[in-house]
């Protein structure tokens, strides 16, 4: 072989098919469903379960309580005390993690596949015998109440608290899971047994399960596992499965927020509006849109935030895709003395991309190229493999869904991504919000042209 | 448990090491040069890292920005900066490889070419403001600072922390930015992993055609230094946070060192997961702490262990200090039970497999063999690596335990919030993180 022709980049031919893994699915007697990949590369078996219930499942007068709820799982099951449980899985080298996020529950365990035995058995106990005593339930909730006091001094968290509050006023996406502290208070033991009745229920779960272990096998130790779970939709509580789906307010105009943080280094910047749900037809083109925006490193917004002008770490954007209608989002952190100016980039950059620098066909093919053409790695751990399985549940996919991502990624073209872009970016009633040192601002954020701001005071 | 695996010497010293594992279309490619920020002088810290996001900024025949190409081809790519190596890492679909070769040959070999100084100041706001991000502006995240400060002394390469001062980047210049390079960026400082969808002698021919040109540099330094703590040092620092946070650490085994897994494991059963024994007694039992932690920090030259407890409200850190030593005394008198032992060889087991799941990037395979051979010159280690934990037996925790926390040397750090230096522990001395 020759040496290195540095004359030019060496031409990268062809994308190597690849294809998901079978889906072997069942479901048990209770309605239980089952969904499982036998992948039997490392001795390992990741279990994923989706309960489809999560924050905006919350009552109106308790946000928290699902999340909660999810705390309480691994505190004691049976004669177990809490201390038992978390005994009983460090035993087997694992622990249960558990994920509240708005449209559903995901409660996961990783363990060596010698001890799958042992961990289904943890796993059902936690999910479906849960002790929620009541002197478990205040251990809790003081801890909650104590992190919460914890997260006023995190920029970050203060951020998304007041945007998704302001932008979702009275909708159930327009509070962060770990909830309030008026609210964690005033829950009671009963409120969280009748949240895990209503929402932890056989006929509408999925156990995932990836690794070293045949669907036969799985099913019989799945069957034996979760034989008791017997409580039917009809007797249980109401909590409310479809909450996110109401229509999040309507805005008009732009908006200006800020919250106070004295002495603060950097400004924290959330810009953004409600964006599109899950199901949209648009879901392709989007994507490829946010990648030329502020999807990954080369994208317009990084470029122009940290690599042109050294404002920020980075910045990038999203379209939050959930079951209802999520937030479009632009995040960045950045020096103090340059907030307004970096703003002011921002919304540039939004604003250019819908009139006088829509997406070009190079930026086109970069961004369905990243998208794309490294897939296969996007599926390499069983965990990885697990949680691709949950969202074609969380979503109602078909099960060819990851096979025929790249084709519908492929077909977007440049007037596609006009359409979508006028139907889905709306700078012209977005939310600024900051989360910075008010007094070192307040001169420079008059020249964003977004009038006063409304001072927000943090929860 | 292994990583199969093949190694070999390039001429101009690059070690190649390559491991074949078929599963997906991808392969790895990890690069890591033995230079981090223990190899900075005081007055020039935070540099390592500095340099590494140049690294970035593109080289002599491609003078562009390093991601673009690569994501266009599918790959996913960063690097990373510690006290002891730099590494770098793309992960590319089989038909890009060459692609990221090239690249990484390229900023090995040319990237002084392209260097200008617009780049450089740049790349230096940047670093200002990760500095601001990850640390100015978070709760607690000038501890680590402080902690390294009071544990070395001033001229001990462990004595700041990778991101380094900000007064330091200020005034690193782009002659430094030369003379770094040419010191550290060469193949005999280097180490290059390929790893999943290529064979052994696909993977050296490509390896020899793309590095085989660069000239081998200087030989490497080895960086000795030793620190002793002989006495207890209580340091405070205010910060803008509302609960106060204790932090108690002690030397302790460097990397691999005879006492490190030991020492790694009675971390976690002191303050590790919900079953350790702080989180029962502080938090669960008598709820003065609001959550607990505790870490074995090795690294090449030495170690530090801590132990953390974030207060309650209420509760002051003399009564967490107090706690903590409770426990830990009682430890050193009777060393770890059996079922603990147990556990920690079941959390072991698990997480070693948990890391052989990747290929690519931060603790997959690649990196994995990049340690084991740049640190030991060993990237066979593995399996000997979890035989450490392995044979851990309750009384070498204790002989360990013993001879790491047993004595007066450590620091005890109080973070406490803006103008509450009344819940430090007594006797704390206030010092400056900036």
């Amino acid at each position: 072989m020759t040496g290195a022709d540095r004359s030019r980049l060496p031409e990268v031919h062809g994308d190597p098919p690849f294809t998901f893994p079978p889906i072997f699915k069942s479901r048990l007697a209770h309605g239980l469903g089952l969904w499982c990949i036998e992948e039997s590369s490392l001795p390992l078996v990741s279990l994923l379960m989706v309960v489809p219930a999560g924050s905006a499942s919350d009552p109106d007068r308790l946000p928290g309580l699902a999340s909660l709820t999810g705390d309480m799982l691994d505190e004691g099951s049976g004669t177990r005390s809490a201390i038992d449980v978390h005994d009983a899985f460090a035993r087997i080298g694992a622990h249960l993690e558990i994920e509240v996020a708005a449209d559903n529950t995901l409660i996961g365990l990783t363990v060596l596949s010698r001890y799958l035995r042992q961990g289904l058995s943890l796993f059902a106990d936690c999910v479906v015998r849960p002790s929620l005593r009541e002197a478990d339930v205040e251990r809790v909730r003081q801890l909650r109440l104590n992190r919460l006091v914890q997260l006023r001094d995190l920029a970050p968290a203060v951020a998304d608290r007041a945007f998704m509050q302001m932008l979702y006023e009275g909708h159930p996406y327009g509070h962060l899971a770990i909830g309030t502290e008026a609210a964690l208070k005033e829950m009671t033991v009963a409120d969280v047994v009748a949240f895990h009745a209503g929402a932890c229920l056989a006929s509408r779960a999925t156990l995932i399960a990836v690794g070293d272990v045949k669907a036969e096998t799985l099913g019989q130790m799945v069957d034996e596992a979760f034989g008791g779970w017997t409580r039917r939709e009809e007797e249980s509580p109401d909590v409310g499965f479809d909450r996110a789906l109401a229509e999040p307010p309507a805005v008009s105009n732009r908006r200006l927020a800020v919250v106070h943080r004295a002495a603060a280094a950097q400004s924290e910047l959330r810009l953004g509006h409600v964006g599109a749900a899950r199901s949209t037809p648009d879901y392709a083109p989007l994507l490829v849109l946010n990648m030329v925006l502020g999807g990954h490193f080369v994208s317009r917004v990084n470029l122009k935030l940290r690599e042109e002008k050294g404002y920020t770490y980075g910045a990038r954007t999203s379209f939050d895709f959930r079951r209802g209608r999520g937030p479009f989002l632009l995040q960045t952190s950045v020096q103090t003395q340059v907030t307004a100016d970096a703003v002011k980039d921002a919304f540039a950059e939004l604003q250019e991309v819908l009139d006088n620098r829509p997406v070009n066909a190079e930026e086109l093919e970069l961004a369905k190229s990243a998208l794309t053409r490294g897939y296969a790695r996007n599926f390499e751990t069983t965990e990885q493999l697990a949680r691709a399985l949950a969202q074609l549940i969380a979503h109602n996919l078909p099960d060819q869904y990851y096979d025929q991502f790249p084709a519908r990624v492929l077909e977007v073209d440049t007037a596609t991504i006009a359409r979508v872009a006028r139907a889905h970016l709306h700078p012209e009633r977005m939310l600024t919000l900051i989360v910075g040192d008010r007094p070192a601002l307040e001169t420079s954020l008059a020249s964003i042209g977004l009038g006063d701001p409304a001072v927000l005071v943090p929860a | 448990m292994e990583i199969p695996h093949s190694q070999c010497f390039l001429d101009n010293g690059l070690r190649v090491i390559v491991h074949e594992s078929r599963s997906l279309p991808i392969v790895a490619v990890n690069v890591w040069y033995h230079v981090g920020s223990k190899n900075e002088q005081p007055g020039r810290t935070g540099f390592a890292h500095l340099f590494e996001h140049l690294m970035f900024e593109g080289s002599q025949h491609y003078d562009r920005g390093y991601f673009h190409p690569l994501q266009e081809a599918g790959a996913a790519l960063n690097g990373s900066t510690n006290a002891d190596r730099t590494n770098y890492w793309e992960v590319v679909p089989t038909p890009a490889l060459e692609l990221a070769l090239w690249m990484e040959s390229d900023r090995m070999g040319y990237l002084l070419p392209a260097l200008t100084h617009e780049k450089f100041q740049n790349q230096r706001d940047v670093v200002l403001n990760e500095r601001r991000q990850n640390y100015e502006n978070r709760p607690y995240g000038m501890a680590g600072m402080a902690l390294v400060a009071a544990l070395y002394p001033s001229d001990h390469p462990y004595h700041w922390m990778t991101i380094g001062a900000a007064e330091d980047l200020q005034a690193a210049t782009l002659e430094d930015v030369r003379a770094f390079f040419r010191r550290y960026y060469h193949p005999r400082n280097a180490s290059l992993v390929l790893a999943g969808d290529i064979d052994r002698d696909e993977g050296v021919a490509l390896a020899r055609k793309y590095f085989d040109e660069i000239p081998e540099g200087p030989a490497g330094e080895r960086v000795v230094r030793t620190a002793s703590l002989r006495d207890e040092s209580r340091i405070l620092l205010e910060d803008r946070v509302e609960l106060p946070r204790l932090y108690v650490a002690w030397h302790s085994p460097a990397m691999f060192a005879a006492g490190d897994a030991e020492m790694d494991l009675v971390a976690d059963l002191l303050a590790n997961g919900k079953s350790s024994r702080l989180y029962r007694t502080l938090v669960y039992e008598r709820r003065i702490a609001t959550d607990v932690g505790a870490a074995q920090n090795s690294r090449e030259m030495a170690g530090w262990c801590q132990i953390s407890a974030t207060a309650a409200p209420g509760h002051s850190l003399s009564e967490l200090h107090a706690a903590i030593d409770v426990e830990v005394d009682r430890f050193l008198q009777d060393g770890p039970t059996e079922p603990e032992i147990e556990r920690g060889l079941a959390q072991a087991e698990a997480h070693f497999m948990g890391r052989l799941q990747t290929l690519g990037g931060f603790g997959g395979k690649s990196d994995q063999l990049n340690a084991y051979a740049v640190f030991l010159n060993n990237p066979g280690y593995l399996a000997s690596d979890l035989e450490r934990y392995r044979r851990a037996t309750p009384a070498a925790l204790l002989e360990t335990a013993q001879h790491v926390l047993g004595h007066g040397g450590r620091v005890i750090l109080s973070v406490v919030p803006s103008g509450r230096v009344d819940l430090a522990v007594a006797g704390s001395r206030a010092v400056e993180a900036s």
